[in-house]
């Protein structure tokens, strides 16, 4: 029964931690490395099946250039949906962090958060309704204008869009606003008493120093865009085939899982590229 | 003068933001309470359609197993993220820094991803699709969440507080109990909403894991839109989002309990 103090602390170590981790392992890790070598196999080896290795499901990707157009359109859209959730975001953030204050500041803050912790199928569904011809759009636009007006924005890449920046806002206002609340109001006064006029002071201390949090956002948005497909499916229909869609089609209506999987495997390295290539600036938002 | 003017542009702008993330959750609550089938105006209010959600099996099957499913999963991710908080912030040891940065790719991959891999996973391992697949996957999905609320609310624990309980005769067990659980509630509370909020809205994950036949709300929701649209599906939704808004509203109450006061 001699047991030393450090071999106790370890053994509640193990015991607190193992759990979870040992979970996140079975769900998700282990997963991911089965993932990866299905993406090698020729057919699902289930059942009778032959099968054997090969890198075909990589081949189908490189030989035509439809998977690599779809990808491109996926990181379009990504892009599309982040730069537009920025710009709008953004001035909202700083509205909120330094012309707004007290209760009230509170108040509006946690109304713009609050969105996004309800369902995201449920908010592109309302979208559904609003954007569709003779739908609500329409219908708000020609009671306010003199002229009549057709707008049917269902099924396009703008419906997309407008979905996906409407899903995503709430994390680019979020980290945009922690950065810009963190930034000091005298530093801001020092340069107005030395003369900068606003424009000098937002691209000279609020942007360099709120960019982190800014590009945090980015990131956060850009990432589930890419490998979005149930709102490029509700708001796009035939115009939204995008990465993603072709990825679910192989799971659930092509069962090609092999090469679903190897497309699966590269949208997780350009999702990871994207992560490195953004963690330098992202580690200061940390620190 | 041009500083009030642009002051007041800028709340004008954060308030049209405002209308954008709520106009189209509004006229959905709005249409669900709208006679026509078509969401044809004039507005007629009728509450047909959340009489015939009453009537509607599957999607009251759905609804309880969409329920269940969070309850389960908010218990179990809650309890064993709890207690890995605990253990990365009380000890130190080697590969801390190792656990804690595992905790990004649950949340930083998306779910079409981790989806997919689970569902070639569980084949592979013979467990297949249903319940409980879906289950393994949403804890795994919100123990990390419930590990980033904890650790939050205790890095805000004041060591000091144990030392002095410890000073004045009180064992591990008793210090534990009556001064460090109490001081963490607020954050478990919140770790279990969070929890209980990734579970019942969580979509891609339990798209791919669940059976047809068996399937929670949210893939009954989006069969249902692919098929066609459907008031009923209005209703339901309403009812969940409000729902949804809620327990979160309360998630934030707590989780800034103690950090500003």
């Amino acid at each position: 029964m001699s047991m030393t103090l450090a071999n106790q602390q370890r053994i509640k170590i193990f015991s607190l931690l193992s759990p979870a981790y040992l979970w996140l392992t079975v769900a998700i890790f282990l997963p991911l490395s089965a993932m990866f070598y299905f993406s090698f196999l020729s057919d699902v080896p289930f059942g009778q099946k032959e099968w054997f290795y090969s890198t075909e499901n990589y081949q189908a990707f490189f030989q035509t250039t439809t998977y690599a157009k779809l990808l491109w359109k996926s990181i379009n859209l990504g892009l599309m949906v982040t730069g537009c959730a920025v710009l709008v975001g953004f001035p909202c953030a700083y509205v909120l962090a330094k012309s707004i204050q007290g209760r009230s500041r509170e108040a509006l803050f946690l109304l713009v958060i609050l969105p996004f912790w309800s369902n995201s199928l449920v908010r592109i569904f309302s979208w559904a309704i609003v954007l569709r011809g003779n739908g609500v759009l329409e219908i708000a636009l020609n009671t306010i204008l003199p002229f009549e007006v057709d707008v049917n924005l269902m099924f396009s890449t703008p419906a997309i869009v407008i979905g996906l920046v409407h899903s995503y806002l709430p994390y680019v206002i979020l980290t945009s606003y922690l950065a810009l609340q963190a930034i000091d109001d005298n530093l801001i006064d020092a340069a107005r008493s030395m003369g900068a006029n606003k424009l000098t002071i937002l691209w000279r201390i609020i942007l360099p120093l709120s960019l982190p949090g800014l590009l945090a956002g980015a990131v956060l948005i850009f990432v589930p865009v890419v490998g979005s497909f149930m709102e490029p499916r509700i708001l796009g229909g035939r115009v939204g085939t995008y990465f993603g869609t072709v990825i679910e089609d192989q799971f659930v209506a092509v069962f090609n899982w092999p090469l679903g999987a190897a497309l699966s495997f590269i949208l997780l390295a350009v999702v990871l590229i994207i992560l490195a290539v953004a963690s330098p600036i992202l580690r200061r938002a940390q620190t | 003068m041009s500083g009030v003017l642009l002051t007041r542009l800028g709340k004008l702008w954060l308030l049209s933001i405002l209308f954008f993330l709520y106009a189209p959750i509004l006229v959905m609550a709005f249409m669900s309470f709208n006679a026509s089938q078509y969401y044809q105006l004039p507005f007629e209010f009728s509450l047909k359609w959340y009489e015939k959600l009453a009537l509607n099996t599957e999607i009251l099957d759905a609804a309880t197993r969409s329920i269940a499913i969070a309850i389960v999963t908010t218990v179990v991710a809650t309890v064993l993220g709890t207690a890995a908080s605990v253990a990365l912030f009380r000890f130190e040891f080697r590969g801390k820094r190792f656990l804690q940065v595992m905790l990004f790719p649950p949340i930083a991959i998306p779910w079409l991803i981790t989806g997919t891999a689970m569902l070639i996973f569980f084949f592979g391992i013979g467990l297949g699709r249903g319940t409980p697949s879906v289950i393994i996957g949403h804890v795994a999905l919100a123990i990390p969440y419930v590990i980033v609320v904890v650790s939050a609310r205790l890095a805000t624990f004041d060591a000091t507080l144990e030392e002095a309980a410890r000073s004045l005769g009180a064992n591990a067990w008793t210090v534990t109990r009556r001064v460090t659980f109490p001081w963490i509630v607020p954050g478990i509370i919140a770790g279990a909403l969070f929890a209980f909020a990734v579970s019942f809205d969580q979509f891609v994950i339990s798209y791919f894991l669940s059976e047809p036949g068996d399937s929670t709300l949210p893939v009954l929701i989006y069969t249902s839109i692919r098929k066609g649209f459907t008031p009923e599906i209005n209703a339901i939704s309403t009812i969940i989002i409000s729902v949804s808004m809620v327990v979160m509203l309360i998630a934030a109450r707590f989780s800034n309990f103690g950090g500003e006061r």
